[in-house]
């Protein structure tokens, strides 16, 4: 059995320098995602969930660095040189990102987007090429996908627009595919198809880290979650048992403040009193502490490291007990 | 009997399309038809739907934004009228509004106390300078910010709090409905919580109406009273919440529901299986038919030829369907 990550982030960080000083984005993340596995990536605005794995693709803004180590299948990514790093994009890893208007160039017809990549590295013919493009509109359940090469993406819906991004992503067939928001944007119906379409790739092998703050999409796809608090993950876990207990104070109330379809209402949502803390704000200890309830005179103190215990880590002074039932 | 405090009959909205250098535009959108709506004293109504289904522009439309082409608003029973300035001020300050962006909806050069001191100058006769500055701090207060937050300007502030503003501004001046478009749907989860905690617990202290506008149906289950489901423009169902929940009638309504991702694995198989294939598709104003035929796993002849009223489906149960009774036991 190969026990190798295909990814594997060891202590990565990332930094901007910006006009008030740097800016830690991230701080000491690891993360291993085994090969076929799906990973969720949860967070809040400015948790850091994005910018870690866009510091592994080398696609952080010009003020941003990244330190400490990412490997692809055994192969450094931090520190590659720019050509380098575009030779494993598309190929090796593909990203999908939020918004599908902006990953689709408006004046180029799809066909000609969706066989870029395939053609450029002289990796098929023009010819093989389309039939590879038809293929992957098919795979993704576009209808009619032949006719639909020759259209421009304005003449598509956010939905299909959006699949026809993943299409474009999967179309070399990359072994990782770092979906960033993939259905924020969209309507519950077509985040659905979209979810589908996910689901399917899954299926076939593919590995997909998916960086979302929507629990309910996590639920659905992942096997294992990362959950990330002010650029440091506080706790991963299988995905089951996350939902189940949750060991994490934030993760317990993230859980207990979404409202939910079905099951007992409660009166109120459970809240988490007060605001992430923003970039630039440095905190002494755990950086979760200001707003936990069961924060004590160390977890102000001292930062927790992040425990290894197997299937679950936790970076807590006083993690709640298992068997705990929210 | 009492008017209800709002109150909306066969709403219409038509939206010019296209037109250019030539002139105007002949195509038209029609973003709402023939809506009814009735908002009572104190009580919370939520209207869902997805994109491009006119809930926006309900709320534009109930407060003079957007010009209706047919049907009557009714505030309090009085015919909203912009020639009758006395009503039409009284309704000013009745009907209040936050919307979804909370930066876009604050003046960047203006402290949040500022911002909702201008609210209360323009809706009321103020007096004593003293009294006004003690109203616009127990309004700050009351959203959960202290007195020290009205000398802040918004890029000072988080979104959640920004949004706390925006709701102190609406509610200084005590108004009797509350409309809330997507009002919650640009916060972070945990931030959401404390939004739509706050919103039922000024709802319930003052005994405010709420019209709460969103795409977010579990949010909506846990603020509103009575649901109304919007496709396309038109009312497909509307219920209390408990009817609309555990019973839906509605084939859109049902598939609206099972496509919402709950945060619970042992739930989640069911998400992919109840995916609707179609996307929507607008038919042109004036063709017959219901408006979700084309999407519709039950959809007969009957349903692209004759659209479906409203009828009742139960107490306080209406649906716009032909099939509603075969399709509920499918």
């Amino acid at each position: 059995m190969n026990t190798q990550p295909l990814l594997d982030i060891r202590d990565l960080g990332v930094e901007f320098d910006t006009a008030d000083g740097t800016v830690q984005a991230v701080t000491g993340v690891s993360l291993k995602v085994m090969a076929g596995e799906c990973v969720a990536i949860v967070g809040e605005s400015g948790s850091g969930k994005s910018q870690l794995f866009l510091a592994c693709l080398g696609l952080l803004a010009a003020n941003g660095r990244a330190v400490g180590s990412a490997r692809l299948v055994g192969e450094e990514l931090v520190g590659r040189t720019e050509r380098e790093l575009c030779a494993l994009r598309g190929t090796r890893v593909a990203m999908v990102f939020q918004d599908p208007m902006s990953t689709l160039t408006p004046h180029l017809r799809i066909g000609r987007q969706l066989t870029e990549l395939l053609t450029d590295r002289g990796l098929l013919g023009a010819a093989e090429a389309r039939q590879r493009a038809v293929a992957a509109l098919h795979s993704v359940g576009i209808p009619d996908p032949e006719s639909r090469l020759d259209q421009y993406p304005h003449e598509l819906s956010g939905g299909q627009r959006q699949r026809v991004a993943i299409a474009m992503a999967l179309i070399a067939g990359p072994e990782l595919l770092i979906a960033d928001e993939p259905t924020t944007a969209l309507d519950v119906t077509v985040q659905a198809q979209v979810l589908g379409v996910l689901h399917a790739a899954r299926e076939k092998g593919l590995a997909i880290v998916m960086i979302t703050h929507d629990l309910g999409v996590v639920a659905g796809i992942a096997d294992r979650v990362a959950v990330m608090y002010a650029g440091r993950i506080v706790e991963t876990a299988d995905a089951a048992e996350l939902f189940e207990a949750p060991a994490h104070p934030y993760t317990a109330a993230l859980l207990a403040s979404v409202p939910r379809l079905s099951g007992s209402q409660p009166e109120r949502l459970v809240n988490i009193e007060g605001q992430p803390p923003r970039p630039y704000e440095k905190v002494p200890g755990c950086p979760f502490a200001p707003r936990c309830p069961s924060a004590r005179d160390l977890c102000r103190a001292t930062e927790p490291a992040l425990h290894d215990g197997g299937n679950r880590s936790v970076a807590c002074h006083a993690p709640l007990p298992q068997g705990w039932v929210r | 009997m009492i008017a209800p405090l709002l109150e909306v009959r066969g709403l219409g909205v038509q939206y010019g399309l296209g037109g250019g250098w030539l002139g105007p535009g002949t195509r038209r959108l029609q973003a709402l038809q023939d809506v009814d709506l009735v908002v009572p004293e104190g009580r919370s109504v939520g209207i869902v739907g997805e994109s491009g289904c006119g809930k926006s522009t309900l709320a534009r439309a109930i407060l003079g934004l957007a010009k209706p082409s047919a049907g009557d608003i009714r505030w309090r029973g009085w015919t909203v009228d912009s020639a009758d300035r006395a009503r039409m001020r009284d309704m000013r300050r009745g009907l209040q509004v936050v919307f979804q962006d909370p930066f876009g909806s604050l003046d960047p050069r203006m402290t949040a106390g500022d911002s909702v001191r201008e609210a209360l100058d323009a809706l009321e006769d103020t007096g004593v300078e003293a009294e006004c500055r003690r109203r616009v701090e127990a309004a700050l207060v009351e959203v959960g910010l202290d007195a020290g937050f009205a000398s802040r300007y918004p890029h000072e502030l988080s979104g959640g709090q920004c949004q706390r503003v925006a709701i102190a501004r609406a509610t200084v001046v005590r108004p009797r409905l509350l409309i809330c478009d997507e009002a919650v749907s640009a916060l972070d989860v945990s931030v959401q919580a404390q939004i739509v905690n706050l919103l039922h617990d000024l709802s319930r202290r003052h005994g405010m109406a709420l019209l709460f506008i969103s795409h977010n149906l579990a949010v909506v289950r846990h603020l509103c009273e009575d649901v109304v489901v919007l496709y396309l423009g038109r009312v497909v169902e509307r219920a209390t919440r408990d009817a609309l929940f555990t019973s839906p009638r509605h084939p859109y309504t049902r598939a609206l529901l099972a496509a919402v991702p709950e945060p619970d694995p042992r739930l989640a198989s069911r998400v992919v299986a109840a995916t609707v294939t179609e996307e929507v598709t607008r038919t042109p104003p004036g063709a017959g038919g219901c408006a979700f035929a084309p999407r519709c796993a039950h959809a007969i002849d009957r349903c692209h030829g004759e659209r479906p009223p409203l009828e009742v489906a139960g107490a306080e149960h209406l649906v716009a369907c032909h099939r509603w009774r075969e399709s509920a036991s499918a």
